[in-house]
């Protein structure tokens, strides 16, 4: 065992993004005093809230060694998906002209819409499992691949037209509030995050999945079924895509083919500041979480402090590459 | 003798943290000469040639090439000085041209304007040249990846040669190639030999060795046993010399709790690849402790590997406790009542970054699973019990394997298939890498099992081990088994001749087909 004397060094390369968020989220705070808001928390909450269940998503691919980058157009799928099938019935411009008013019946819908989305989404993660692990492309390959295929799917499906005039049902579910405090997009989170948490640490999908991110031909070796296992890892992340891109969908009363682009790399850096360890193995939901909020609150201080958009993109790119060295530097530590 | 040597090796010696590698040992080449270099699996034939290229730094003795002192820092320093090594796994870049492959590191230059490129006419005329040199008559543009592994080799041969190498070493270096290219290695040698450069063959085919060396020298446990002349000595002696030691390590003891009850039927099982297991059959006896014995290469752990699950099999049937079954991955086998631990324990063995808990547990969480939940519960007391009666060295289930020595971590990959309380264990290597303590108690551990009615194959590679814990120990050699030996009577001079049971061409003389 290693000692458990504390090491200054060791506490600072495990946790130094993380300080120096909470530094700049202070001096924020101090420079901004409207950062430290019950408003601004209510925003980065509901901010985080989707992204959090994309990254839950992705993290089980991490954690297999593996990655997912058609998370985002999946998103940006289920998003159009659940859009052109929750618009209200007087809107001018409906997607389907003939779609019934459900009268009371809206709320059943807009679940049974919720069911449809995940569905669509899980047959694409079904393929990408197929291909990852029958296959045996690389992950990156093979879901880079999908990722294009998605985007020509929605674009095929919507025709490139935006798409809005929602029924309030479904914006509802994200603009609504439990007991008029809570957010329910922010309750959906949890019970995504309890979920998920259950799933990998008291499952023996969950074992499964952190043994053949730690050696997959030990994995082989034990009789896990490692092909049964990486399917089903990659059908959880597109379903929980699915989810995401549903509530995204809602909370911004919108959408269209362009969104959700480029969230995958986004989950995938929250991640690995999450401590998702990207030689596979290691990762906890907790630590996803934190990885999360810590870069939407990264980009809530970049928008308080007035720094010029394009320069926001620099001062993530930065963030992701020094927590990804970090994470290098907590392994080679190691041996 | 006043002859003047190629190459002396005078009192090397070489310790490893509690090992003593090399102790003491001589070896004298003369120029334009095939120094055949033999012993048994660990006699230290690799670690001499790693100290002489280098590789490891001895802690004593002497080099001289051509007479002269010499002292070899690097493997860079030896090629300076002449010496070359063909290795027994090739390294080349199958996807660059055979050209790049011989002159990486080394590529001819020349000016462009202030540049220094590539100079890829000359690599390419000089390669060519060097491989007629070997009489080879490649395309040096042609890419490595698509010529055999005799034909790379002959590349490794040219590319020493092209270094000017007057010594090179060639390690097993027949292992996988067919009689074509053995007789096509064998002209290159000849060749060689005739022009003054001197060779050092290692090898355990005796049949190649009497036909290609002229001197042999035979180390044994990293000592120096002696060096002849071919014609002086018999291949009976050179057996006899390779594994004439006392029987050093201590066995528990055992009785016989073998049963007339068959829980394993292996028939006619053949690899989907021709130079890997072919037509293999045996018998498992309930309480039966069944050694498998051979030289490295043999494909003892491909027989077990494919009966386990994890390679091809073009034909040939299983049977477990009396019925045909048709493994085809792990899980299958684990479903048979089947467990196997493996050779390579780092490499599929353990899982480093996780604790002794879902180490053991992995191959298992099925059994505690009561709705879709692990009960943590039932895993600590499924793991406190192996702890304490495997004798776990470990603060507790919480901690990493990767922290724990390596007896104990195979005591962990034992009790992981405990846990699935398989009737038929299969152990590759099981003492490989861990201390004699250790060692005792693993086998204290298989002979608690056999007493408790499990059966257990133990591949190894020690011929002392296979001795002491085995009731019967089959012997395999290229592929086929060769030899089957009853616990008794089973003397390493027996065993050896079966592993060595070569025909001239390479492949196996099988005489116990069929007799199982």
């Amino acid at each position: 065992m290693t000692s458990k004397k504390f090491n200054l060094t060791d506490f600072l390369i495990n946790n130094g993004i993380i300080i120096v968020l909470v530094i700049l989220a202070f001096a924020t705070g101090i420079l901004q005093p409207t950062f430290f808001s019950m408003g601004n928390a209510t925003n980065i909450a509901m901010n985080v809230a989707p992204r959090f269940i994309i990254a839950c998503g992705v993290s089980g691919c991490l954690i297999t060694k593996g990655t997912d980058l058609s998370a985002g157009r999946m998103v940006g799928l289920a998003a159009c998906l659940a859009g052109t099938l929750l618009q209200k019935p007087d809107y001018s411009g409906k997607f389907y002209a003939d779609l019934p008013d459900f009268g009371g019946m809206w709320g059943l819908w807009v679940l049974a819409v919720l069911g449809i989305c995940i569905l669509v989404c899980c047959v694409f993660g079904f393929i990408n499992g197929i291909v990852i692990s029958y296959l045996q492309v690389p992950a990156f390959i093979g879901t880079l691949g999908m990722q294009l295929i998605v985007y020509g799917v929605c674009l095929v499906y919507t025709n490139a037209t935006p798409i809005g005039g929602y029924h309030n049902m479904y914006t509802g579910v994200a603009k609504g509030k439990f007991l008029g405090i809570i957010p329910y997009l922010f309750l959906i989170a949890i019970a995504v995050g309890l979920f998920m948490w259950f799933l990998y640490n008291m499952t023996p999908h969950g074992k499964y999945m952190y043994a053949i991110g730690g050696n997959e031909q030990s994995a082989e070796v034990s009789g896990v079924n490692t092909k049964r296992t990486k399917i089903i890892i990659y059908m959880t992340a597109a379903a929980m895509y699915a989810l995401g891109g549903f509530l995204v969908g809602a909370k911004s009363g919108g959408s269209s083919v362009n969104m959700g682009q480029g969230w995958e790399l986004e989950a995938i850096a929250a991640c690995t500041i999450g401590g998702v360890s990207v030689n596979g193995g290691i990762g906890r939901i907790s630590g996803v979480f934190i990885g999360v909020l810590v870069f939407e609150i990264l980009k809530t201080c970049l928008q308080y402090l007035g720094v010029d958009t394009n320069y926001q993109y620099i001062a993530q790119g930065i963030v992701i590459v020094v927590a990804i060295a970090l994470d290098i530097r907590k392994y080679i530590a190691k041996k | 003798m006043a002859e003047q040597y190629r190459l002396e090796m005078k009192g090397i010696k070489k310790t490893f943290p509690g090992v003593k590698a090399l102790d003491g040992v001589n070896l004298r080449v003369r120029p334009g000469t095939v120094h055949a270099l033999m012993g048994e699996n660990g006699a230290g034939k690799s670690t001499l040639m790693k100290c002489l290229f280098g590789i490891y730094k001895m802690d004593e003795g002497e080099v001289y090439i051509d007479g002269v002192k010499t002292e070899i820092a690097n493997p860079d320093d030896a090629l300076h000085k002449g010496l070359a090594m063909v290795h027994q796994e090739l390294q080349p870049i199958p996807a660059r041209s055979i050209a790049e492959n011989m002159y990486l590191g080394r590529y001819p230059l020349k000016k462009y304007g202030p540049f220094k490129v590539v100079d890829h006419a000359k690599m390419y005329s000089e390669a060519e040249k060097w491989l007629k040199d070997v009489k080879m008559t490649f395309n040096p543009r042609a890419q490595l990846g698509t010529l055999s592994i005799g034909q790379m080799q002959s590349v490794e041969i040219a590319k020493a040669v092209s270094q000017s190498a007057n010594l090179v070493i060639l390690d097993e270096p027949t292992s996988s190639l067919t009689d074509n290219e053995v007789e096509a290695l064998f002209r290159i040698i000849r060749d060689l030999k005739s022009r003054g450069v001197s060779m050092i063959y290692i090898s355990h085919k005796m049949a190649e060795i009497r036909q290609i060396s002229d001197d042999i020298t035979i180390m044994r446990d990293g000592t120096y046993v002696g060096t002849w002349e071919m014609g002086d000595i018999s291949d009976d002696e050179i057996v006899r010399q390779m594994v004439g030691r006392e029987l050093t390590n201590v066995y528990p003891p055992k009785d016989d709790y073998r049963t007339e009850e068959t829980v394993l039927k292996v028939s006619h099982l053949s690899s989907i690849h021709k130079n890997s297991f072919q037509d293999c059959s045996f018998e498992l006896k309930r309480g039966e402790i069944l050694g498998f014995g051979g030289l490295v290469g043999a494909q003892r752990t491909e027989l077990m590997e494919a009966i386990f699950g994890m390679r091809h099999i073009e034909s040939g049937e299983v049977e477990v406790l009396g019925q045909p079954v048709h493994i085809k991955a792990p899980q299958d086998a684990i479903a048979s009542s089947v467990g196997m631990i493996t050779e390579d324990r780092r490499g599929n063995g353990i899982f480093g970054c996780l604790s002794i808990d879902d180490n053991t547990a992995i191959a298992s969480y099925k059994n505690y699973t009561h709705m879709g939940k692990i009960s943590k519960g039932e895993v600590d007391k499924v793991v406190k019990e192996s702890i304490a009666k495997l004798k776990i060295k470990t603060p507790s289930g919480k901690t990493l394997i990767q922290s724990l020595s390596g007896g104990n971590q195979q005591k962990v990959i034992i009790a992981r298939w405990l846990a699935n309380n398989p009737d038929i264990l299969i152990m590759d290597e099981p003492t490989r890498g861990i201390d004699v303590g250790a060692k005792y108690e693993i086998y204290q551990i298989m002979i608690e099992l056999v007493k408790q009615g499990k059966s257990i194959i133990m591949i190894s590679s020690e011929m002392p081990e296979l001795i002491g814990m085995s009731n019967r120990i089959l012997v395999m050699c290229s592929g086929h088994i060769t030899g089957e030996v009853e616990g008794e009577d089973a003397t390493q001079e027996k065993i050896m001749a079966f592993a060595t049971k070569f025909d001239l061409s390479g492949s196996a003389v099988n005489e116990s087909t069929g007799e199982v």
